[in-house]
């Protein structure tokens, strides 16, 4: 397959960017679509050319590392998938495909497809934790878990904080990853005791961040490669809204 | 004998001479404390955010330490612990059915094939209960029961359910609990989280670990930071052979960093290889994903009779296929062990009997379940694991057989430790995969993310304390000769990397260390190939370093930089894998000598000869490593022969 790939080339934070078409005559069907920048990247290197820089680890969809926007799209047009695990097969033979960094006020370019995206893990240093420091736990079967509860707790606790959702959405909005965690520690019985302070301290550290407000468009979510649903935002707008008014 | 030269013995010394029952109390019970006011005036170093590290960095954060940690990626919740599917041993017994913190113990030490060390692998077992109650505080979600309580499942050959899961993320789940107990404590001041930066050598003064070099992978600036001890967290070694299930980035750049300063290296021939992985695709493969094992319990394995045979898998009548492994194993057929199965499977490839790309494959194919269960069972069953191979091959199990073919995967060996988890380098504690402590020579499922945070929540932190409190450290600061000695070697490999600007990519080296590494020292080694190896190894290291091309400078982001940094450790660290592989002339786990088996095939110990631990002692570029066994003894169980005819 015959491939032209538009990327986005920025030498540092503070350098001006714009997008280069490379050719790559040669690309696999069954390639990953890292694997087609990986061979781009081994032609550039021997051609004397810098390389084009993306995060990545895993390569297996879980790890959150990886994510580029792909003609336009989050993570690009194959649903519920990471960038990682999307192969050249989903394109055909000819296509022209821009590739870019998330785009985010939040979310600073460090070098052509690299963002910092560090805000995230500050959202999680805020509050989204259980305060167990080690050996305080009591048994583990000292409190049953409806599994009902178990379950919608594990399906938000799924987020691997890629940033697909601020990437996707029109406003910068970190909501849905931030209702994910809202969403499953404030259910469990175990986070309840800092149920409040929790959903305050992360909206807080949201808004910080320089992330935008969240006005329902739901691009997060078919974003998503996990799927979090809508509800979780839901959720957290009604724990936002019981803390507040249990405040003094 | 000219690979290595033999030294002293060397034996563990901190584990207490009682019944093994008592040892960890006796030991915690021994060891000195650290007052807690005095705790924040002393700061350790932990490298890595995986379960072990992520867990250590928290808890030692928690009693009160200044706790300096790093990683590569971007963030700490990224380590390849999060990849870890199937689930996390405990001996809670709450099936009922028999288990026991000794039963636990009995089939790891069975399951490592009889290489581990008894103290160390009973006080995992004992610490496992803790793990869940500590998870299940934190909010981690694990499969839960209807009655509320929580599911288990059994895994990997053992006769008891004590594996507890969360769906197939077992390690994403736990890592996110690591990850928020440590974010909880960078907000609280505690740990001083440096990510994206990577540790590039050990500082060793007067003979202790004082610090680290490392390098801020985003600007390039190199610094130093001291401190009172440094922990290893930094996983295992798998990316030696390019294609494995690791993480792209997994290195082992700290641990071979820390071995060529001192820490020695435990049988690093021990590596474990999964059978059920996606098979490579082409020339461009990067990695390889992992299938869970649970695929075999109703998938059937398969290969044309006829070398060759290049008809679809439909196509091929019932007559012209070898189900091998019912065929050779009729007790266990498809469920046999990973390294048996592993075997098998290069076996047939041999004789060209391979499937798709490059012959490299074989059938594991559910039309017989999806008969005899009807598809729907099967799909909920196994939907995901589907799903997850159609993305990848954009083949449809439920219409061709999967193709599947072993793969790297996890690493027994690693830095030599005692039972405190100290390496030969007094200060510098090794934690996790990056140890070789509790596996022996085979790791049984769902045991890694066991030992990973028994280490850093439970064994570690009391044991630094120890350390801490019983010695005497003198101040030293960025100026000490060591320290600029350290630093400024550590640039100059980078300069001298970033020089060469020869003809070759980083990758072109890695691709061909692997090969040579799966070729000669995968799943099956022998004499003359191991020597072929280490005939080809220095050749393949010298060509690096002359002819390898690094774009960029060292002074901004460069990702080729970082990976010329892991592969030139990797090329020393291939020579003394097939050094240790070779000198290791009996088959064991995941070591597996032709010259060493049964009349019917199987893995042959010799526990006369090799009853040690292999803890192997830099010996300079190029030179001769020397061999320290450490005898491993077995007073409370019993050596045997594994069979599974």
């Amino acid at each position: 397959m015959k491939l032209t790939l538009r990327i986005w080339r920025q030498a540092g934070p503070a350098e001006p960017g714009r997008m280069v078409a490379y050719e790559v005559p040669d690309a696999n069907p069954d390639m990953s679509f890292l694997e087609l920048l990986d061979v781009l990247n081994e032609r550039l290197t021997l051609e004397g050319e810098d390389p084009v820089t993306f995060d990545h680890d895993c390569r297996e969809g879980i790890c959150g590392s990886c994510g580029v926007v792909i003609n336009g799209q989050a993570h690009g047009p194959r649903a519920l998938t990471t960038t990682c695990q999307l192969h050249v097969r989903s394109f055909s033979d000819g296509d022209v495909i821009d590739i870019e960094p998330w785009r985010s006020v939040a979310f600073g370019v460090l070098k052509d497809l690299m963002v910092d995206r560090s805000g995230l893990d500050r959202i999680i240093q805020a509050g989204g934790y259980i305060s167990a420091p080690t050996g305080s736990a009591p048994e583990a079967h000292s409190t049953p878990v409806p599994k009902p509860i178990a379950d919608s707790a594990f399906d938000n606790a799924t987020c691997i904080g890629c940033g697909a959702c601020v990437a996707a959405c029109p406003n910068g909005s970190a909501m849905l990853f931030t209702s994910a965690k809202v969403a499953h520690l404030n259910s469990l019985p175990q986070g309840a005791p800092e149920r409040a302070s929790r959903v305050l301290n992360l909206v807080e550290a949201m808004d910080a961040e320089g992330f935008g407000g969240c006005t329902n468009t739901g691009e997060c979510t078919n974003a998503c490669p996990k799927g979090i649903p809508m509800d979780s935002i839901a959720t957290l707008n009604r724990e936002y809204l019981r803390a507040s008014l249990g405040r003094k | 004998m000219s690979f290595y030269r033999l030294g002293d013995d060397i034996a563990d010394t901190t584990a207490p001479d009682v019944p093994i029952e008592q040892r960890w109390d006796k030991r915690r019970f021994d060891a000195k404390l650290v007052n807690p006011a005095n705790r924040r005036r002393h700061t350790v170093i932990v490298v890595g955010t995986g379960l072990a590290g992520g867990a250590a960095g928290a808890t030692l954060a928690e009693q009160g330490y200044h706790v300096i940690q790093f990683c590569y990626q971007d963030s700490p919740r990224r380590a390849h612990s999060i990849a870890a599917q199937g689930g996390i041993n405990a001996a809670k017994n709450y099936r009922n059915d028999g288990d026991s913190v000794y039963r636990l113990f009995y089939d790891t030490v069975k399951g490592g094939d009889f290489r581990s060390r008894e103290s160390n692998v009973y006080r995992l077992a004992q610490t496992s209960t803790q793990i869940i109650d500590q998870c299940v505080a934190q909010g981690v979600p694990f499969a839960r029961e209807y009655g509320g309580l929580l599911d288990t499942r059994s895994f990997g050959g053992v006769q008891v359910a004590r594996t507890f899961y969360a769906r197939g993320q077992t390690g994403q789940q736990l890592l996110i609990g690591a990850y928020q107990a440590l974010s909880r404590q960078i907000d609280a001041g505690g740990v001083e989280m440096h990510a994206r930066t990577e540790m590039l050598d050990l500082i060793v003064i007067d003979g202790r670990a004082r610090g680290i070099v490392a390098r801020d992978l985003v600007t390039g600036e190199i610094s130093t930071y001291l401190a009172d001890a440094v922990v290893l967290a930094t996983g295992g070694y798998g990316n030696v052979f390019y294609l494995s299930t690791n993480a792209k980035n997994s290195n082992a750049s700290a641990i071979w960093r820390a071995h060529r300063r001192g820490a020695y290296f435990a049988n690093p021939c021990y590596t474990q290889i999964h059978p059920t992985c996606i098979p490579r695709s082409g020339d461009h493969q990067s990695k390889l994903t992992l299938m869970s094992e649970s695929l075999r319990n109703d998938g059937r394995i398969w290969v044309p009779k006829n070398p060759g045979d290049t008809r679809s898998p439909d196509q091929i009548p019932e007559d012209d296929r070898d189900y091998y492994l019912e065929r050779i194993y009729p007790g266990f057929g498809n469920l046999v062990p990973r390294d048996i199965a592993s075997r098998a499977a290069k076996n047939q490839c041999d004789l060209g009997r391979g499937v798709g790309p490059g012959g490299l494959g074989v059938y594991l194919d559910f039309a017989d379940a999806i008969k005899r269960m009807g598809e729907a069972a099967v799909r909920e069953k196994y939907g995901n694991l589907f799903e997850m191979y159609d993305r990848i091959t954009g083949e449809d199990p439920y219409k061709v057989p999967m193709r599947i073919y072993p793969a790297i995967h996890y690493t027994m060996g690693g830095l030599w430790v005692d039972y405190d988890l100290q390496s030969t380098i007094p200060g510098c504690f090794v934690v996790g995969e990056a140890n070789f402590s509790d596996h022996g020579a085979n790791r049984l499922g769902a045991s890694a993310l066991m030992q990973g945070l028994a280490d850093g929540y439970f064994v570690l932190p009391p044991m630094l304390g120890n350390y801490i409190a019983s010695t005497k450290l003198d101040k030293v600061d960025a100026s000490h000769p060591e320290v600029t000695a350290t630093v400024a070697e550590a640039t100059g490999r980078l300069d001298r990397l970033l020089s060469i600007d020869g003809e070759r990519t980083v990758d072109s080296f890695h691709r061909e260390l692997g090969e040579i590494l799966w070729n000669e020292c995968g799943m099956a080694r022998t004499e003359d190939g191991l020597r072929k190896a280490l005939g080809r190894l220095p050749e393949l290291r010298e060509e690096f370093w002359r002819s390898v091309k690094v774009p960029g400078s060292g002074a901004s982001l460069n990702q080729s930089l970082e990976r010329a940094n892991r592969v030139s450790d990797f090329l020393e660290l291939g020579e003394l894998l097939c050094v240790d592989a070779l000198h290791r002339e009996e088959s064991c786990g995941g070591h597996f000598r032709v010259e060493s088996q049964t009349p019917d095939g199987e893995a042959r110990r010799d526990d006369d000869r090799f009853a040690y631990a292999a803890a192997w002692e830099f010996g300079g570029t190029g030179g001769t490593p020397v061999l320290h066994r450490e005898p491993l003894e077995f007073d409370y169980v019993h050596l045997a022969q594994r069979n599974y005819a």
